[in-house]
């Protein structure tokens, strides 16, 4: 049987006194909480122990005594024992040290149901020789042989070093810092409480949570006027940060001014004419509209009433506000970088040229494949059909960009506007109007898209007509079938037609589909940072960098150096979880955008012709 | 504290050392031999002449430059995330068992199990390709069932001790363990 004690290094050269903490169930350990100084009224830490078992929800009892006598002052054993009659508890600690040595000595002292007194004497070896102790470990012996006893022992115990311990029960001690245990967070994180009959929580975990949830007893110290005088992590030197305590304060009207805003904002979009059907599905598929909605339910969770219930929310909340501020600072620094030196003009003056650049490249692109791109010979009908529609369409937008050359100033001078709400807006602005202006090159991928995807599927339904199969919708697989003669006749002249249109259709496909893939590739890029400011949890990571100790994935122990004789003494240190759990763990959930296909799919698509929406929101999917 | 010379199950001594540090308490840490400054000056002197020969076709002074920060940052890395220095086992009874391995650029990381998800320790027994290697295991509890096994954690996985070392570790967790 092996007692655990976790005593806190605060409490390592705190006077003689009372300790008080708890006994953890379904362990065979004790936590000390703190220590109460000579001298006391024991009817008063009674009623004392009781309001702060009232306010904390921790059961809470008086585990013994500790003696550390200064010089000059006497050893207090018969006082210290009489004490265990003022506090009946079933088992009672007497735990002692002395200044100079590094060691305690633990006697344990329990009550049987009588009430009597039954000593156990601690790493000291039973005497087996000594005829009145009977030669047991477990004795019921009046006060008086006990005493005489521990006379006796002291004396031996050098002798007798090597003897048999079986029935001794020992004692480690664990000493921890009380204050970083208090504020350490044990993870994976334990949400509700779980059955404490079925299932005991692991001793740690116990321990963790005696320590935090008791707070009102640190509130009394050693230096207070009242008649309790204690000694704990507080005794050092209250702490509290001015800084904090005014942040504190400050949230209550900024919630409220921010609860008042959101009102404002929800009352707005509730208007009727935007929530049109048409309007709707834009906004859907706009990101700009997806991140304002999506910040707005932030700030909602973030201006609620109650306080963050619990560690999860708290964090949550808590990278919510590092990511807005994070974002705003950004989005201010970008906005004096466009507002300064007329970069805005600069830029107005590049992006009509730059249109017309792309759509120069584009044209040559299209009469390089209307004559014999690669040395491959097109069927000159088709390539001039594709070709002069695709021109046109180009020419179409030239003359939309041209139209719109005199606003471009005033949209960008606006538009930058919108990033002192944060840079993520202003990345969705810019990833919505390269979908706007790009859109000629996401019709032009269409249409090759829909021919090549129809031209390969009457392909592969000729091609099986050819061999004299069928495709059987109803069983889903190929059969056999007898054709007439006049529908295989038609059947293979149509494929055959297909067959030597194909390399037309097919390159004019690979090159829209090559540009669709870039634009979609430059506005992934833009998603992806969005989404990064969004969810990345930067408030959980610099917590793990400066106060690694309130993330703790467990305990470290260390031995601290021992003197023969005494109990074993061993050193808990937190454990900091890794910075990639910190991540994984404390992500924002975001409307991530990742791409729905795997790579092999993906491929799978582009060959057969279908379309591709790389980018789809989860929210949206209406399978 | 004991020292004796035993091997790794690729014939590489090692050394164990077993440290009492009460009846419940007992350390083992097994050191495996340091990185051979023979070995590393072959591998940097292989990567320096391979880029000396590239950079004499191409003539481009950055193939160097490269060559030698390569070569740092590999041997960094290899220090820091690699190179195992030596593994502690610090079994305290009714506590639990502490693994720590301790890197040789000093980095250490720990994991503490505690007593009530301990089942056993164990030697189990590995077929792997031709051989057959012993390793020393903990198996932890099944929170639902009581008689499975969730999880096997190995121990020593770096320096993987053979059997002799084994069975010594073996015998003093079992003590520890029948006693509490």
């Amino acid at each position: 049987m092996v007692l655990k004690i976790f005593f806190p290094q605060c409490c390592n050269r705190a006077d003689s006194g009372l300790l008080v903490g708890r006994w953890l169930s379904g362990h065979d350990s004790a936590v000390v909480l703190a220590v109460i100084h000579y001298p006391f009224i024991p009817g008063q830490v009674k009623q004392y122990i009781q309001q702060i078992q009232a306010r904390s929800g921790v059961e809470l009892s008086v585990l013994g005594s500790w003696s550390l006598p200064k010089e000059g002052q006497e050893g207090m054993e018969s006082f210290l024992r009489d004490l265990s009659t003022i506090f009946p508890q079933k088992r009672w600690l007497q735990i002692n040290r002395e200044l100079g040595k590094t060691g305690f000595n633990c006697q344990v002292l329990s009550r049987d149901q009588n009430g009597r007194v039954i000593p156990r004497e601690i790493k000291k070896k039973a005497d087996k020789i000594d005829g009145e102790a009977g030669g047991d470990g477990e004795k019921k012996t009046k006060k008086e042989e006990e005493e005489k006893e521990k006379e006796k022992e002291k004396e031996k115990e050098e002798e007798k070093e090597k003897q048999d311990e079986d029935e001794e029960e020992k004692v480690i001690f664990v000493h921890y810092e009380q204050r970083k245990v208090m504020l350490s967070q044990l993870h994976p994180i334990e949400n509700g409480l779980s059955d404490p009959t079925t299932d005991p929580s692991s001793e740690l975990r116990q321990m963790f949570r005696s320590v935090a949830l008791s707070h009102p007893l640190y509130f009394l110290d050693r230096y207070d006027d009242g008649p309790l005088k204690s000694t704990h992590w507080q005794s050092e030197g209250r702490e509290a940060s001015i800084i904090v305590e005014l942040l504190k304060h400050s949230t209550l009207p900024l919630c409220v001014l921010i609860r008042w805003l959101l009102s404002i904002w929800t009352w707005i979009c509730d208007i009727r004419v935007f929530s049109l059907s048409p309007l709707r599905f834009l906004s859907s598929k706009l990101s700009t509209c997806v991140q304002l909605s999506y910040r707005t339910e932030h700030m909602r969770t973030l201006s609620s009433q109650k306080p963050a219930a619990g560690h999860t929310e708290f964090m949550r909340k808590a990278n919510m506000v590092v990511s807005v501020l994070l974002d705003v600072a950004l989005g201010m620094l970008l906005m004096w970088w466009l507002y300064k030196d007329n970069h805005i003009s600069m830029l107005a003056n590049t992006v009509v040229p730059a249109a017309d650049h792309v759509a120069k490249e584009l044209e040559e692109l299209l009469q390089w494949l209307m004559g014999a791109p690669a040395g491959l010979k097109m069927n000159r009908a088709l390539d001039q059909v594709l070709g002069r529609f695709f021109l046109y369409h180009i020419h179409l937008w030239i003359s939309y960009i041209h139209l719109m050359s005199p606003f471009i100033e005033g949209i960008l001078w606006y538009g930058g506007l919108s990033a002192c709400f944060g840079l993520t807006f202003a990345l969705s602005l810019l990833s919505d109007m390269v979908a706007l202006l790009t859109f000629h090159i996401y019709c032009f991928y269409v249409y090759g898209a829909r021919l090549y995807c129809l031209k390969i599927y009457g392909l592969s339904s000729l091609w099986r007509l050819f061999r004299g199969k069928k495709w059987n919708v109803l069983r889903q697989r190929v059969d056999s079938c007898s054709y007439d003669l006049d529908q295989l006749f038609i059947g293979t002249l149509l494929f055959t037609v297909l067959l030597f249109l194909l390399p037309t259709t097919a390159l004019y496909y690979l090159v829209f589909t090559l540009l669709r893939l870039v634009v979609v590739l430059f506005q992934g890029v833009l998603h992806l940072s969005v989404d990064f400011i969004n969810s990345f949890p930067l408030f959980a990571v610099a917590l793990r960098i400066t106060r690694s100790y309130r993330l703790a994935e467990g305990v470290k122990f260390k031995v601290l150096c021992e003197e023969p004789g005494t109990a074993l003494h061993l050193l808990m240190e937190i454990n900091p979880l890794k910075s990639s759990a910190v991540v994984q763990l404390y992500r924002t959930p975001t409307y991530s955008c990742y791409p729905k296909d795997s790579w092999a799919a993906l491929a799978k698509k582009l060959f057969v012709g279908e379309l591709i929406y790389p980018w789809r929101h989860k929210t949206t999917k209406t399978d | 504290m004991e020292d004796e010379t035993f091997t790794d199950i690729s014939g590489k001594a090692i050394s164990l050392s077993c440290q009492d540090h009460s009846s419940l308490c007992k350390e083992f840490v097994v050191s495996v031999p340091k990185v051979s400054i023979g070995k590393v000056m072959v591998y940097t002197c292989c990567v320096w002449l391979l880029a000396y020969a590239v950079f004499f076709f191409t003539e481009n002074t950055a193939v160097l430059s490269s060559a030698i920060f390569i070569t740092l940052v590999g041997m960094m890395l290899h220090i820091h995330f690699v190179k195992v220095d030596h593994e502690t086992l610090l079994f305290i009874g009714s506590l639990g068992i502490q693994l720590s391995s301790s890197y040789a650029s000093g980095r250490e990381t720990t994991t503490f199990i505690e007593m009530g998800k301990i089942k056993d320790i164990v030697i189990n027994e590995a077929i792997y390709m031709h051989q057959i290697i012993y390793y020393l295991c903990v198996l932890l509890k099944d929170p639902s069932e009581p008689n499975a096994v969730a999880h096997v954690v190995p121990l020593f996985q770096s320096s993987k001790p053979r059997l002799n070392c084994l069975v010594k570790v073996y015998k003093s967790c079992q003590e520890i363990l029948s006693k509490c």
